[in-house]
């Protein structure tokens, strides 16, 4: 069954007639049926030409006969500058239908839609979605589900409005009135019918919540300056933002569209458009896969390792970092673009990390690769700690983006485990040290350390130091084990940092103090989950 | 090291500067503050009418520092008085903002005769970026300081 019905008949010939695509009628004649638009477009042709044609002579068809040959090759000559990469079998065919059947009206038509300008009609052949398919597959990412995403040129939306105005008008004439918002958007249409193409091609379903995302990105330089005039109307909706090229957003144009009387734009813009001589340009065909979470513990043993890469005035300072001795094993393995490193509190670059390590969690940007097994995942970590006798890393496991919080959540209240080498400028004697063991939940004020105080403002914080467990070895230096609430500055609180912290191991030992190694024992997070391996 | 600062004999003051470009202003150990028998009657950070390093505040976060007095090498920091009578002022030395006063000193002053290196410390300023390594240039080295004070002592005996 025919989409239209007799009350579309005088939309449908005036559309027609001024170079609207099939598919475009149907939009403005609100055609909500998906599948009207997914017919042959040719078959879509012919039946509006048969429709509109109904009650007409039979002998007008006659003049089908003086189709001119050589003016017909000039026009797909013409057309075939515009289609560019797209072979001459699908979609110029279905426009030389359009010559014929037009020619036979007397009536010579465009090829492309003054419209879509092409989009419901050339980019929704096999030739398309297979050139856009070829290129999905020639990427090689593991998906098993996509979602499509289109991006149309901007200006389209001023066609798209003066073919409203028009048909408006057209339809005011019958006491009939059309709500911009009843007419089925370009885009709704355009994904009706490439959907299941699409679908079909990949062997996978379209899936709006999906990871994997297809994109395309059309343009059209011909018609580029017809939204121009909008700024000059109304001036203020097109003010210059940051990071955008062109003040001409669609976000703009549908604002200044929406303002702008029907007089004023009918002036500026012809209604019906006028019919482009090229198809659009499928600018940009891109795939981009959705981040992936990868969490685990790791340990440190060196004193000369940072956490994150080093650098002071654009000068590396030491060869690698923790983040890059694990992330690269991860970006061959899942074949990312980036990567994104974060952990639970840091360590100096001299301190190291021992016991179970700390929580760690990296974002893996458009990975190619998305599937491991547990196994393999493990077979991961195995090839990390091989590579490197700096670091070690354990449990590791791909998690959710949500579950990286339970990471940063409550950082402030875990406890931390620390063990510092201290030295004494004066002797000091076993049981003067001693006197640490029995101070539990000491409370501290630290003043912003003065080696971050380049970058992090100045706030005194109060900290607590749950316990200490101290450790004699000779006559200027203990051992001391500690645990403190996390944010605690452990140097800070041995040497004093010039009385900013107080109280300090040097004050309560009445005498000077530094320290002169410091290793993390513990982080006591209990996340990621331990894997027992 | 900034020895007889503004001209004034033996008033040398000690720059400490940390290499994320923080710097730590003290009094050098020839200061007549630091010599036998001076008593420090009172520290003020109020160096003029209308301006007080104490209501020095610095606000929003990294690199801004907004709100933060900016000051000149001779820039005075407070002014130290001695039951002897004696003023001293205590000068920047380097140009750079100030970040912090020593708030401790005002209540036990003895510390900063105790510990004039460490907790006895005057301020912290922190120098522009792009001046972090020219401000010490004119500056005294620890060694450099000791053949001065050297020097001192011999021309005096
Ligand atoms: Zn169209």
């Amino acid at each position: 069954m025919f989409a239209l019905t007799e009350k579309n008949k005088s939309i449908a010939q005036l559309l027609l007639n001024t170079g609207t695509c099939p598919r475009c009628v149907f939009r403005f004649c609100c055609v909500g049926l998906q599948a009207s638009y997914r017919h042959p477009y040719k078959d879509l042709l012919r039946e509006l030409h048969e429709f509109l044609e109904y009650n007409k002579e039979k002998e007008d068809t006659f003049c089908g006969e003086i189709i001119d040959p050589p003016c017909k090759r000039s026009r797909l000559e013409n057309m075939g500058e515009g289609a560019e990469d797209l072979n001459q079998n699908g979609a110029l065919q279905e426009t030389s239908v359009a010559d014929d059947v037009d020619v036979t009206m007397g009536n010579p038509a465009p090829k492309v839609c003054n419209v879509c300008l092409g989009i419901l009609q050339k980019f929704c052949e096999m030739d398309f979605v297979k050139k856009v398919c070829q290129k999905v597959n020639s990427s090689d990412y593991q998906f098993t589900s996509f979602v499509f995403s289109v991006s149309l040129p901007p200006q389209l939306s001023v066609r798209e409005h003066a073919a409203w105005l028009l048909v408006k008008e057209e339809m005011g004439k019958q006491g009939l009135s059309l709500a911009k918002e009843d007419i089925v958007q370009l885009k709704d249409a355009y994904k009706w019918i490439i959907h299941p193409l699409f679908s079909e091609e990949l062997g996978v379903p379209v899936d709006g919540k999906s990871l994997f995302e297809v994109s395309v990105v059309f343009a059209h330089p011909e018609t580029d300056e017809d939204c121009h005039f909008l700024a000059t109307v109304c001036p203020d909706c097109f003010k210059p933002a940051k990071n955008k090229q062109s003040v001409f957003t669609r976000m703009a144009i549908i604002k200044a569209l929406d303002k702008i009387k029907e007089e004023d734009f009918r002036k500026h813009f012809p209604c019906p458009p006028r019919s482009p001589t090229r198809i659009c340009a499928a600018l940009e065909i891109e795939c981009t896969n959705g981040a992936i979470f990868v969490a685990g513990r790791y340990n440190k043993y060196s004193r000369n390792l940072p956490q994150t890469p080093w650098i002071i005035d654009g000068e590396r300072k030491l060869e690698s970092s923790v983040e890059e001795l694990i992330s690269e094993h991860l970006m061959t393995a899942f074949k990312a673009d980036s990567f994104n490193f974060s952990s639970s509190g840091r360590e100096d670059v001299d301190v190291r990390t021992l016991g179970n390590g700390r929580p760690f969690a990296i974002e893996l940007v458009n990975p190619h690769r998305i599937h491991f097994t547990a196994k393999e995942m493990k077979e991961l970590q195995q090839k990390i700690n091989n590579s490197s006798d700096k670091i070690k890393v354990r449990d590791l496991q791909l998690v959710t983006r949500e579950a990286i919080g339970h990471m940063k959540e409550g950082e402030e209240e875990k406890t931390k485990t620390y063990n510092a080498l201290i030295w004494t400028d004066k002797a000091i004697q076993k049981e003067e040290i001693a006197i640490l063991d029995d101070m539990k939940e000491l409370k501290i004020d630290q003043k912003t350390p003065l080696r971050v105080l380049h970058r992090r403002p100045l706030a005194v914080r109060s900290r607590v130091i749950h316990t200490m467990k101290s450790e004699y070895i000779d006559d200027h230096h203990f051992r001391l084990r500690l645990k403190t609430q996390a944010g605690t500055y452990i140097k800070e609180f041995v040497h004093g940092d010039f009385g900013r912290t107080k109280p300090n191991i040097g004050f309560l030992l009445k005498r000077t103090a530094d320290i002169l190694e410091l290793d993390v024992e513990s982080v006591d997070v209990d996340w990621p989950p331990s894997l027992n391996d | 090291f900034f020895t007889d600062v503004k001209g004034n004999l033996c008033e040398d003051h000690c720059i400490l500067q940390h290499s994320n470009r923080i710097c730590v202003i003290t009094l050098a150990e020839a200061h007549p503050l630091l010599q036998n028998g001076k008593t420090i009657k009172n520290i003020n950070y109020q160096i003029s009418a209308n301006c007080s390093r104490l209501q020095n505040k610095v606000s929003g976060k990294s690199k801004r520092m907004q709100g933060a007095q900016f000051l000149t090498e001779l820039a005075p920091l407070c002014r130290i008085s001695c039951s002897d009578g004696e003023e001293y002022t205590v000068y920047s030395c380097i140009r750079g903002r100030l970040m912090e006063v020593n708030e401790n000193i005002l209540e036990n002053p003895s510390i900063l005769q105790e510990k004039p290196s460490t907790e006895g410390y005057i301020a912290v300023v922190l120098p522009k970026f792009e001046e972090s390594k020219t401000v010490t240039q004119g500056l005294l080295t620890q060694k450099e300081y000791e053949e001065v004070l050297l020097k001192r002592f011999n021309s005096t005996s």
